[in-house]
C-alpha cells in the first residue's frame, strides 16, 4: 500500500500507529502530522507514549500496527539499514542529555555524523565551526564535552543536529536537565535557526513553556493524540494583538 | 509606591514620572495626569516628596518633586515586604470544574478547552518574549509561569476526575 501521505504540505505522519512492549500497549492507535518546516510539540505526561511516538515517527521504533511516512515514503516498510542511511542523512536528534561523545572535542562532535555521510574532513570541520559559531560557542571547538557545562553541551547537540542540514529534528524533552534561563537560550536556538533553514521540528516535552515555541502543540494521552492544543495562526496575530 | 519609588532615582516632574510609569508599569493602561498630580500632592503634603518652586512657563507641569528621607525609608519598606501569596482557592477554573462535576456535565471536555487556551496564550507569550524589549520578556516570564501552574492543576484534575465526581455527588 504506497500511497503517497495524504495531507497537503505533509512530510511526516503517523497513522493509527499501535506500539506495545510486551503486554503494556504504548501506542493505542496514535495519529500525527508534520508539515514542512513546521515546529510541532508533541505534549503529555510521563508514561502517555509521547516519546515512543517520537521513536516510531523517527525510524527508531518499528510500529505493530499503523503506517509511518516521510516524505512520501513508508517509513516503517523499510529495513533496518534503510532506516538507519535515513536517520542519517535526513533526520537530526536532540536528546534531554545530548548524548555526545564526552572525550571527543565538541567540534569533533559535531563533525561525526558528517564524516559517516562521508563529508570530505576538511569541509566537515568547516561546517562544524561555522554551526557552533551560529549556536554562540564557538570558542568551545577544542573543548571535550564532557568538559561543557549542560546548556553548553546542549548547544553542541543543537549544531550536531543542524549541522547535517536534516529535513526533520526530533529533540526528545530537550531542555529537560537544564535551568530555565539556559533551557529557554536552547530553545531559542534550536527553533530560531530551524525555522531560517525550513528544517521541520518534532520535540517532545512535558513542558508547556517549551511546547509553546512550537508553532503546533498536540497531547498524547493514553497512547492516543488528543487533538491540537494551539496552531500558529491565530498565534501570530494574537501576539501583535496584545502589544 | 510606584511613583514615589521612581522619584528616588533622581528628581522629576510629573510629565516624566507619567511618561516613566507607562513605559515601565502602564502596559496598554496609562496613568491618567489627574492622578498623578493628585498622589504627588498627597506625597508631598505626607512629607514623602518635596516640591520645588514653580519654574516659568505654562501647564501644571511646572514643579520639580524630590523624594524626601521620610519618602526614601517608605520606598525600602515597600521592597522589604513580600507580596501577599494568594492561593487562588476559588477560581473560576475550580467553579467550572465543581460545578461540571456536580451537574453531571463533562469536565473533561472542559479542562481540555481551557487547556488549549492556556498554551495558546503561552505561545503568544512566547512570541512576545521572542521579538519584544527585555521588559516585555520579564512581564511575559511572569505570565507563563502562572499558566504553567495553571496547567499543572489542569493536568493533575483531569488525572483526578473520576474520584472528584465522586466526593461531588455524595459529599
Amino acid at each position: 500500500m504506497n500511497t503517497p501521505a495524504v495531507r497537503r504540505g505533509c512530510l511526516l505522519e503517523a497513522r493509527d500507529v499501535v506500539k506495545s512492549f510486551g503486554q503494556t500497549a504504548a501506542l493505542r492507535g496514535a495519529s500525527v502530522a508534520g508539515a514542512q518546516g513546521e515546529i510541532l510539540a508533541i505534549m503529555g505526561p510521563s508514561g502517555s507514549g509521547k516519546s515512543t511516538l517520537l521513536h516510531c515517527l523517527a525510524g527508531i521504533f518499528r510500529p505493530d500496527r499503523g503506517e509511518v511516512w516521510f516524505d512520501g515514503r513508508r517509513l516503517d516498510a523499510l529495513d533496518e539499514a534503510e532506516r538507519t542511511r535515513l536517520r542519517r542523512t535526513a533526520f537530526g536528534f536532540v536528546f534531554q542529555f545530548g548524548q555526545l561523545v564526552p572525550e571527543l572535542m565538541a567540534a569533533d562532535n559535531v563533525a561525526l555524523p558528517l564524516l559517516l555521510n562521508r563529508t570530505k574532513r576538511k569541509a566537515a570541520y568547516k561546517t562544524a565551526e561555522t554551526w557552533l559559531d551560529r549556536l554562540g560557542i564557538g570558542d568551545k571547538g577544542a573543548n571535550r564535552t564532557g568538559e561543557l557545562s549542560g546548556g553548553e553541551a546542549q548547544r553542541v547537540a543543537v549544531a550536531r543536529a543542524l549541522a547535517l542540514a536534516p529535513k526533520v529534528i526530533f529533540a526528545d524533552e530537550p531542555t529537560g536537565s537544564l535551568d530555565s534561563l539556559t533551557g529557554e537560550k536552547v530553545m531559542d536556538l534550536l527553533t530560531g535557526l530551524a525555522r531560517e533553514a525550513g528544517t521541520t521540528v518534532v520535540i517532545v516535552t512535558h513542558d508547556a513553556r517549551v511546547a509553546a515555541y512550537a508553532d503546533r502543540v498536540v497531547m498524547v494521552r493514553d497512547g492516543l493524540v488528543s487533538g491540537d492544543l494551539g496552531a500558529v495562526g491565530d498565534q501570530v496575530s494574537a501576539a501583535k494583538a496584545v502589544r | 509606591m510606584t511613583l514615589l519609588g521612581l522619584l528616588e532615582r533622581e528628581p522629576s516632574h510629573g510629565y516624566d514620572l507619567k511618561r516613566d510609569y507607562d513605559a515601565y508599569f502602564g502596559r496598554g493602561k496609562q496613568l491618567p495626569f489627574g492622578q498623578v498630580y493628585a498622589t504627588l500632592g498627597r506625597l508631598a503634603r505626607d512629607g514623602k516628596v518635596m516640591a520645588g518652586d514653580a519654574e516659568p512657563g505654562e501647564g501644571p507641569d511646572r514643579k520639580r518633586y524630590a523624594i524626601t528621607e521620610t519618602g526614601r525609608d517608605e520606598v525600602d519598606a515597600w521592597l522589604a515586604d513580600p507580596v501577599e501569596p494568594e492561593p487562588h482557592l476559588q477560581t473560576v477554573l475550580f467553579a467550572k470544574v465543581t460545578l461540571a462535576l456536580m451537574l453531571g456535565k463533562p469536565a473533561e471536555a472542559y479542562l481540555d478547552t481551557q487547556r488549549s487556551a492556556h498554551i495558546r496564550r503561552m505561545q503568544q507569550l512566547t512570541e512576545i518574549k521572542r521579538t519584544g524589549p527585555l521588559i516585555d520578556v520579564l512581564l511575559a516570564d511572569h505570565a507563563l509561569f502562572h499558566l504553567e501552574a495553571d496547567l499543572r492543576w489542569i493536568d493533575l484534575t483531569s488525572a483526578r476526575l473520576a474520584e472528584l465526581a465522586e466526593v461531588v455527588r455524595n459529599p
